[in-house]
C-alpha cells in the first residue's frame, strides 16, 4: 500500500468508484458505530450508487450494503483505487 | 460465570433463552418460527422497546424464548440497544439473565454478523448459533461449512431456514444440550498475545477485588479509549498504575491503538470467514438484486415505483379500509338499536350503554381495518426489502429536519389517519427518530378532519368564492398541517427529544420473497396489541366524555325545556321541539357550561361557547365534530357535513349583540384550528401505548392545542383587520 497515495474525504465519492478507507476517526460515539459497522481503515468498497435525491450513498462493504449520509462520515477519508 | 448461570437455572421455573442477532439477520423469523403465534408482546417497563416471549417445547422440557431488539454492536448507544443489551445481561429491572443464548449469524453476511459475535463471545455469554440465510447463499453458489465454524467457534451451529422448517429440530435439541451443560465460545479473537495477556491479567486483578467487568471493558481501557470504565480506574491507583505500564509496553509494541478493538475483531472475522466460506466462481451476471435495484432505485423509474407503491399503501388505508370500517360502524349501529330498547326504561343507562361504550368500542374496531392493512403492507415490503429502499430514496427530503427517510410512511399514512400512522413509526429503530415522527404524526390531515373541513367550505367558501376557492382551501388544510410539522420536527430534535444520536445507517439487504408467516404475525400482534392496550384507554375516555356531555340531566330540566319551547313563538317558528331540547340539554350539560366557561378564552379566535363546545365533544373522534353542532345549532346530531339545515343554522347564528357568529374568517380560523388541534382520544391512546409513557401523549395534545388556538386566533384578528 503506498503511503503518498492522496486521499479524499468520504463524502467526495461518486457512483462506480472503488476505495478503500485511509482514515477513520474515532474517539465519538458515532465515529464508533461507523466502524462496527464495518467502515474500519484498510477495509475496501465500492460506491453501489447515490440516492435520486444526492444522499445517501450505497456502498458495498464487506459483503453487504451499507447506506450511510455524507455528512455523517465527516472525518473518514479514502483512497480512490479505481472509478 | 458459568456458576451464576447454573444458580440462575435452579432459581427459575422454566430456562430463559434470548433470540439475539443483527438486524436483518433473520432474527425474528427464527423467532416466529420457534414460538409459533403464540407469542406475548408487551413493552419493557417504563421504555418504548417491546418485549416479544414465547414458549418452545423442547424434548425434555419447555422453556421461555425472548426476540431481543436487532443489534450490531454490544457497545449500545440508543435507547432499543441500551435495553437489548441489558436484558442480554440481565440487568433490566424484573427480567432475569438468560440462561443461553441464540445468535442468529447470517451465511450470506458472515463478516460482520461474526463481529457481534465476537463481542458476545468475549463478554461471556453461553451460546448457540443458528445459522441463516444458507438457502439464500447456496442460490448463488456458495456455502458455508457450519461444522468447520462451529469448530472455530468453539459452540454448536446449526444451520436453519426456519420458513420451510429446516434445521429447527436440530436447534431445539441443540438449545437443550447447552442448557443442561453450556458450551463456551472461544475467546482467542484474534487480537495480539501481547494485548490479552494484559486484558487477562487485569481483568482477573479486578475480579479479585470483587468488581465484576467486562474484558471488553478493560481491552478498550487499555488501548487507550476513553470510557466510564476507565474514569473508575482512576479511583483504584493501583490498578490505573499497572494499566499505565501495560500501556507503555503496548505502545512500544505499537498495539496503542483505539481502533484496534474493532479492527482486530473484523481481522478475525474475516479470517474465519475465509475459512469457512466456499464462495462460487465469479458470477458473470449481475444478480438479482442488482438488476432490481438498478430500477427500483433509479432517478425516474425508481420515484415513479415509490410514487406509485406509496399511492397504493396510502390509497389501501384511505379507501379500500373504508367498506370494513363503515361495515364495523354499521354494525355497532345496530347492536345500539338491539340493545338499547330493553333498557329504554332507565334513560342514562341506555345512553351509557350506547352513547358511552358501544360507541367507545365501535370507534376503537373501526381503526383496526386500517391498522391490519397499513402492517400487511409494511411487513410485506420490509420482508422484501424495499422499504429499505424507500427509505434510502426519502431520507434526504427527511432528514434534514432530525427524521430520516424511514418516516415517509408513518407520516403518509397519518394523511389518512394518525392511528396506524403513530403505530407504524416503529419501523424506525432509532427512538429519536421515532419519537420526532410520533410526535408530528398527528399534524398530518387525517380523513376524519375531512367532514369539517367539507361542513365549513360548502357553508361559508363555496356560496361567496366559487368552487375554485373552495378546492383551494381544502387543498390548503392539507398543507397546513405537513408545512407546520417540519419546523416543528426540527425544533423539537432540537430540544425536547433528547438522547444520543446515531448516524443513519440503513442496511440494504438482498430482495426477497416476504415470509408470509412473519408477514401475518406482525399483523395479527399489532391489531391484538392496540385493541389490548390502546383498547381500554378508548373506551375509559368515550365514556368520560359521554358523562361530561350526559350529565347532568333530569326530568324536570327537560320539563323545564319543553315549557321554554311552549312559550317561544320564535323557537317553535325555527325549530323542532326534540332537538331544541337535545341542544338545550347540551347546553346544559357539565361540558356546555365548561364550554361557556372558556368562551372569553376562545373569543379572540371569534368562536362563542357553542362552536367551543362542539370542539370539546369532538375529542372521542374528530369528525363527531359535525353531529356536535349538529345538537348545538338545534338541527340534531344526525347532521352530517352536506346538511342544509346545519349549513343554514351556521351561516345565520349570531352572536347575542347581532354580529353574525360565522365569518369566512372565523371558518377559515376554525378550519385552521381543527387542522392542527389533536382532538382525538384515540390518537393520544396510540401515542401512550406507543411511547410507554402519559408524557408524550400530554405533551401532543398541549402543544397542538397552543398551536391550534394561536392559528385559530391569528387567523380572526387578521380577519378583524383587514375588515
Amino acid at each position: 500500500m503506498s503511503r503518498t497515495m492522496p486521499t479524499v474525504p468520504f463524502a467526495e465519492v461518486r457512483t462506480g468508484m472503488r476505495a478503500r478507507v485511509a482514515r477513520a476517526p474515532i474517539g465519538t460515539v458515532e465515529a464508533k458505530r461507523l466502524q462496527e459497522m464495518g467502515l474500519t481503515e484498510g477495509a475496501e468498497f465500492e460506491v453501489l450508487r447515490v440516492a435520486p435525491l444526492g444522499d445517501p450513498v450505497e456502498i458495498q462493504l464487506r459483503g453487504y450494503r451499507l447506506c450511510l449520509r455524507r455528512r455523517e462520515t465527516v472525518g473518514v477519508e479514502v483512497e480512490v483505487l479505481e472509478g | 460465570m458459568a456458576l451464576r448461570v447454573e444458580q440462575a437455572g435452579v432459581a427459575k421455573e422454566a430456562a430463559l433463552v434470548a433470540v439475539v442477532g443483527n438486524p436483518n439477520a433473520g432474527k425474528t423469523s427464527l423467532f416466529n418460527c420457534l414460538t409459533g403465534a403464540k407469542q406475548k408482546v408487551a413493552n419493557y417497563p417504563g421504555v418504548t422497546v417491546e418485549r416479544a416471549a414465547g414458549k418452545v417445547r423442547l424434548a425434555d422440557k419447555t422453556v421461555e424464548v425472548i426476540d431481543v431488539p436487532g443489534l450490531y454492536s454490544l457497545e449500545a448507544v440508543s435507547e432499543d440497544e441500551r435495553v437489548a443489551v441489558d436484558v442480554l445481561r440481565g440487568e433490566f429491572g424484573g427480567e432475569g439473565r438468560p440462561d443461553l443464548l441464540v445468535v442468529a449469524i447470517d451465511a450470506g453476511n458472515l463478516e460482520r454478523n461474526l463481529y457481534f459475535f465476537s463481542q458476545l463471545a468475549d463478554a461471556g455469554f453461553p451460546l448457540v448459533v443458528a445459522l441463516t440465510k444458507t438457502d439464500v447463499l447456496s442460490q448463488s453458489g456458495s456455502k458455508v461449512d457450519a461444522d468447520r465454524l462451529s469448530v472455530l467457534l468453539g459452540v454448536d451451529v446449526i444451520p436453519v431456514v426456519p420458513h420451510k422448517g429446516r434445521g429447527l429440530a436440530e436447534l431445539k435439541q441443540a438449545i437443550s444440550r447447552n442448557l443442561e451443560s453450556p458450551r463456551m465460545p472461544i475467546r482467542e479473537l484474534g487480537f495480539p498475545h501481547a494485548l490479552e495477556s494484559h486484558v487477562n491479567a487485569l481483568h482477573e486483578r479486578l475480579a479479585r477485588a470483587g468488581f465484576d467487568v467486562q474484558r471488553n471493558d478493560v481491552r478498550q481501557a487499555l488501548l487507550g479509549a476513553k470510557s466510564e470504565f476507565a474514569e473508575g480506574l482512576r479511583e483504584l491507583p493501583e490498578l490505573e498504575i499497572a494499566l499505565q505500564e501495560a500501556q507503555a509496553e503496548l505502545q512500544a509494541q505499537g498495539f496503542l491503538k483505539p481502533s484496534l478493538d474493532v479492527t482486530g475483531r473484523y481481522q478475525w472475522a474475516s479470517a474465519i470467514q475465509s475459512a469457512v466460506l466456499r464462495k462460487a466462481a465469479m458470477p458473470l451476471r449481475k444478480s438479482l438484486t442488482d438488476r432490481l435495484d438498478f430500477a427500483l432505485t433509479h432517478r425516474v423509474f425508481g420515484l415513479a415505483l415509490f410514487v406509485g407503491v406509496m399511492y397504493l399503501v396510502f390509497q389501501s388505508i384511505y379507501t379500500f379500509a373504508q367498506p370494513l370500517m363503515a361495515g364495523i360502524g354499521w354494525a355497532f349501529d345496530r347492536l345500539g338499536d338491539l340493545v338499547g330498547p330493553p333498557l329504554a326504561g332507565v334513560p342514562w343507562l341506555r345512553s351509557l350503554v350506547v352513547d358511552g361504550i358501544l360507541a367507545g368500542v365501535g370507534t376503537l374496531l373501526t381503526f383496526l381495518p386500517q391498522i391490519c392493512i397499513l402492517f400487511l403492507l409494511i411487513a410485506a415490503l420490509e420482508g422484501t426489502g424495499y422499504l429499505a429502499r424507500a427509505a434510502f430514496m426519502m431520507d434526504r427530503l427527511l432528514g434534514w429536519c432530525g427524521l430520516n427517510g424511514r418516516a415517509f410512511i408513518p407520516l403518509l399514512s397519518s394523511f389518512a389517519c394518525a392511528i396506524p400512522g403513530v403505530m407504524s413509526a416503529r419501523i424506525m429503530p432509532d427512538k429519536r427518530s421515532r419519537l420526532a415522527t410520533i410526535l408530528v404524526a398527528p399534524l398530518m390531515s387525517c380523513s376524519a378532519r375531512l367532514p369539517v373541513y367539507l361542513l365549513l367550505i360548502g357553508a361559508f367558501i363555496e356560496p361567496q368564492f366559487g368552487a375554485g376557492w373552495a378546492g383551494f382551501a381544502l387543498f390548503a388544510m392539507h398543507l397546513l398541517g405537513l408545512l407546520v410539522a417540519i419546523p416543528i420536527a426540527w425544533v423539537l430534535n432540537r430540544t425536547v427529544v433528547r438522547g444520543k444520536r446515531l448516524p443513519f445507517l440503513l442496511e440494504l439487504p438482498p430482495y426477497q420473497l416476504p415470509k408470509w408467516r412473519d408477514v401475518w404475525i406482525a399483523v395479527y400482534f399489532r391489531g391484538k396489541v392496540f385493541v389490548q392496550t390502546a383498547g381500554t384507554v378508548i373506551v375509559v375516555m368515550s365514556v368520560m366524555i359521554w358523562a361530561l356531555v350526559y350529565f347532568p340531566r333530569s326530568q324536570a330540566d327537560e320539563a323545564l325545556y319543553r315549557a321554554e319551547f311552549a312559550r317561544s313563538e320564535e323557537a317553535q317558528l325555527l325549530h323542532d321541539e326534540e332537538l331544541f331540547v337535545q341542544g338545550r340539554l347540551m347546553e346544559s350539560s357539565y361540558l356546555g357550561r365548561f364550554g361557556r366557561v372558556i368562551e372569553p378564552a376562545f373569543e379572540p379566535a371569534g368562536f362563542d361557547w357553542r362552536l367551543a363546545t362542539a370542539i370539546l365533544s369532538a375529542f372521542p373522534a374528530r369528525e363527531t365534530m359535525v353531529s356536535g353542532l349538529g345538537i348545538l345549532f338545534n338541527v340534531g346530531g344526525s347532521a352530517d357535513e352536506s346538511s342544509r339545515d346545519l349549513r343554514s343554522a351556521l351561516q345565520t347564528a349570531k352572536w347575542p349583540d347581532g354580529r353574525p357568529l360565522v365569518t369566512p374568517w372565523t371558518a377559515v380560523g376554525l378550519m385552521v384550528f381543527f387542522a392542527l388541534c389533536c382532538q382525538c382520544m384515540s390518537t393520544l391512546a396510540a401515542i401512550r401505548r406507543e411511547t410507554n409513557t402519559w408524557k408524550w401523549p400530554v405533551f401532543v395534545f398541549v402543544y397542538m392545542t397552543a398551536l391550534a388556538y394561536l392559528g385559530a386566533v391569528f387567523v380572526n384578528q387578521l380577519g378583524i383587520w383587514m375588515g
